[in-house]
């Protein structure tokens, strides 16, 4: 298996121009299109988070399901280390599907209730045979998983319905690390936590990650905690990715200024740190059967102008000295830089009111 | 205009009249293994214009005040003891008839399950205007009218159109105003919101604060804020009631239980919340989960998880008392809670042994 030349070395996911189309019953009329993800750019680099936000229904699961290839896309490329997923068969097939792996929201109703958290752990060595041989090196390796997320050796006897919230979701991570991926799904693995116990699992997430320099993409609307977490963030919007960057950039300067009304809107612990003013948007996410035309956001955009319906934003890249000009500088995809899709970009944070006033 | 611009702060003025005091409220749950006390003495006073938060982790026992001071508890639950006092009469004493009375004109209630509140076969013309039918005999006419009305003050877009519609045709943050809508109908003097923007998105939960400021304003309300959000609180309450296993454990001006707390779950709590750039620094967190309400041990409630608990902490449950000015909470080492650690590595390590 060769790897794209274009695929930088330190990427584990290289994905372009990702599309994907639902069609949904319209009743007599037959069926409509649904485009859940338009054109998604994005990658992840080794042993990095990328957190994904948007509102609900913008395509962020969709987006991780087509990456664990539960889902097949319409157009667009996936690389995996270099590899198409969507071109393997058989056994190769098997080998990739190791290294990707997902937790899901709701640790209550992700697991069987009628198995117990060793077999929960252990289930997926019976797809991938070859891996642990025997009962004693599963059993091994079980014992390894349970340590790792904290648990005790004798929890693995136990049933589900005996963890609480946060250790039912450590028996998830446990499983999703049980082949030893390199890239994990998080699809809000803390949003059914309480505060107290949410705090425990992202120390988990963060201790695990810097143990066995595994990825992540990290999908959640907890503005908070995506800050804290990750080290690059993409935003969706309408299944666009409407801008990404490093964290700090995206959170402290946005360029798009939908971004920028995520981040007044959020709720501020610290009364040192809330906007100076803060941007309420109006009106409802479109219906993404049929959204706007031109920008998707100018429905809802406190900035918006008549071309705005017209013609639909390029990229736009703000460098290092803050400047922003017109598409994507620099060698591969977009490594590191900080771009948004919008005619016209938040100059800086105080223009979005987003410097606190105090 | 596509924004609002407002101030993110939406504290009022100092302290006013009391609208609601509640006094050593008690309910009780009846379960197969025998009585459980859910909610235990609790007390607070809800001010005209001002906004009481009640915050705590899933399971503390908030929904089950709120329900009980409604006069709405399941069948399985009933008061066992206390006072909730609107207006001078003591809404526990009420028999039915003089419930129905209150609600509505005395007391509004927004529920946390709100998105399957709305009955899915009337239009939510009808569901608005039924309050003005029932407590203002107004006629088919007038009550549409009215329901037109309550609309556009929530901010529903083509009210004269949109009110012949059905629930389903609306988004989440729009049948979530539309049941702020019919709560505030007859312009009641106690507004209780029970997570009122939990299952929405931070854009919509803007916009549903700030609509509540502004009915709080417009009708000098006291709002009842339910919430497990300690960043909500932060900005939209005046006073706070920290909630733990069906016990208030700390309560006081939110300016100064946050930026003070005299209670280590408190403490530990605002700890636990992620702050910005600590990328890869661990957060601080309470070890262990919050005990069953089957299984709260004898002394204080939040012993187990405790950093400071000691031998007392096991045999004596402490009593609320007052900390500081303004300020009071459950803990017999309150005076030392703010030079604790309350992220005890210790603990961290033990705590797969509380359950
Ligand atoms: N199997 C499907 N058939 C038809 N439409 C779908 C399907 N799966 C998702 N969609 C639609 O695709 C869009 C994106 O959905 P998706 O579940 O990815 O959103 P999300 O960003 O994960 O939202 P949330 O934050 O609520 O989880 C939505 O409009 C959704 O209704
Ligand atoms: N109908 C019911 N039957 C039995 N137990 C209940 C019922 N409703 C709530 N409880 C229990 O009462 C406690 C407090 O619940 P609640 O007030 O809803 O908590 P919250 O603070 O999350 O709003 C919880 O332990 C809950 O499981
Ligand atoms: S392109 Fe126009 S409508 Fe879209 S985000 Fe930018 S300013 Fe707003
Ligand atoms: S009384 Fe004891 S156990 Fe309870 S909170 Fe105070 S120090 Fe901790
Ligand atoms: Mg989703
Ligand atoms: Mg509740």
């Amino acid at each position: 298996m060769s790897t794209s030349p274009s695929m930088s070395p330190e990427n584990v996911l290289e994905v372009k121009d990702l599309s994907k189309t639902f069609h949904v019953s319209a009743g007599a009329a037959g069926s409509q299109e649904l485009r859940a993800l338009d054109g998604i750019n994005l990658h992840v680099r080794q042993g990095e988070t990328l957190g994904l936000v948007g509102e609900s229904g913008c395509g962020k699961s969709t987006l991780a399901r087509t990456l664990m290839m539960l889902e097949t896309p319409d157009t667009g490329t996936v690389r995996f280390e270099g590899q198409d997923p969507f071109a393997l068969r058989g056994k190769e097939l098997l080998t990739w599907r190791r290294r990707v792996q997902m937790v899901f929201q709701d640790p209550f109703a992700s697991l069987n209730a009628r198995m117990t958290a060793g077999q929960i752990i252990t289930e997926p060595f019976a797809t991938h045979k070859d891996l642990y041989r025997g009962t004693a090196a599963k059993n091994r390796r079980l014992n390894e998983l349970l340590d790792l997320v904290g648990l005790r050796a004798t929890d693995a006897a136990k049933s589900p319905q005996e963890f609480s919230g946060g250790q039912r979701q450590r028996i998830g991570i446990a499983r999703a690390l049980a082949l030893d991926p390199d890239l994990i799904i998080l699809d809000e693995p803390v949003s059914a936590l309480d505060l107290s116990v949410q705090a425990q699992v992202l120390n988990l997430l963060n201790d695990l990650q810097q143990e066995l320099g595994v990825s992540y993409i990290f999908i959640s609307h907890d503005l908070s905690v995506v800050r804290h977490v990750t080290d690059r963030v993409a935003v969706m919007y309408l299944g666009r990715i409407i801008e990404s960057g490093s964290t700090e950039q995206v959170f402290d300067a946005p360029l798009h200024p939908y971004t920028a009304s995520l981040m007044s809107a959020s709720p501020k612990l610290d009364p040192a740190k809330r906007p100076a003013r803060r941007i309420v948007l109006q009106g409802e996410l479109p219906s993404p059967l049929d959204p706007p035309s031109g920008c998707r956001f100018r429905t809802r955009c406190w900035k918006a102008q008549p071309i705005c319906s017209a013609e639909r934003p390029e990229k736009m890249t703000r460098n290092d000295s803050g400047q922003v000009s017109l598409g994507i500088p620099g060698v591969g995809p977009g490594a590191g830089a900080h771009v948004a899709e919008c005619h016209f970009p938040v100059a800086d944070p105080s223009e979005a009111g987003l410097i606190p006033a105090g | 205009m596509m924004t609002e611009m407002l101030e993110p702060t939406a504290q009022s003025d100092p302290p006013t009249d009391t609208v609601l005091e509640v006094t050593g409220l008690d309910v009780d749950i009846r379960t197969p293994q025998g009585t459980v006390r859910v909610v235990s003495q609790v007390s607070f006073a809800a001010r005209r214009g001002q906004t009481l938060a009640l915050l705590g982790e899933s399971g503390c026992g908030k929904s089950m005040t709120a329900k009980a001071i409604a006069g709405l508890l399941d069948p399985v639950a009933s008061v066992a003891g206390g006072t909730a006092v609107l207006d001078g009469q003591d809404l526990n004493q009420m028999n039915p008839k003089q419930r129905r009375a209150v609600a509505g004109p005395g007391l509004g209630i927004v529920f946390q399950d709100a998105l399957t509140a709305l009955n899915p076969v009337y239009t939510i013309g009808t569901q608005l205007g039924e309050a003005f039918r029932i407590h203002r005999g107004a006629s088919k006419k007038q009550a549409k009218a009215e329901a037109i009305d309550l609309m556009r003050r929530v901010g529903i877009p083509e009210p004269e159109t949109r009110v012949n519609s059905y629930p389903h045709q609306f988004s989440g943050g729009m049948r979530q105003r539309i049941l702020i809508a019919m709560a505030v109908a007859l312009s009641p003097q106690l507004l209780i919101a029970d997570e009122p923007t939990t299952a929405l998105d931070v854009t919509v939960q803007a916009q549903i604060m700030l609509l509540l400021r502004k009915l709080r304003t417009e009708q000098q309300m006291a709002v009842v804020l339910i919430t497990h959000d300690l960043a909500v609180v932060a900005e939209e309450a005046d006073e706070v009631c920290v909630m733990y296993a069906g016990n208030v454990v700390e309560q006081g001006s939110v300016d100064k239980v946050f930026s003070h707390p005299t209670h280590p779950y408190t403490k530990g709590l605002l700890e636990s919340v992620p702050t910005d750039a600590q990328r890869g620094e661990g957060l601080s967190s309470i070890p262990g989960s919050p005990p069953e309400l089957t299984k709260i041990p004898a002394g204080c409630v939040y012993q187990d998880r405790c950093p400071l608990a000691s031998a007392i902490c096991r045999q004596e449950r402490p009593l609320l008392r007052d900390t500081a000015d303004g300020q009071r909470a459950a803990c017999h080492f309150a005076e030392k809670v703010s030079a604790a650690k309350t992220d005890n590595d210790d603990a961290n390590n033990v705590k797969e042994e509380i359950r």
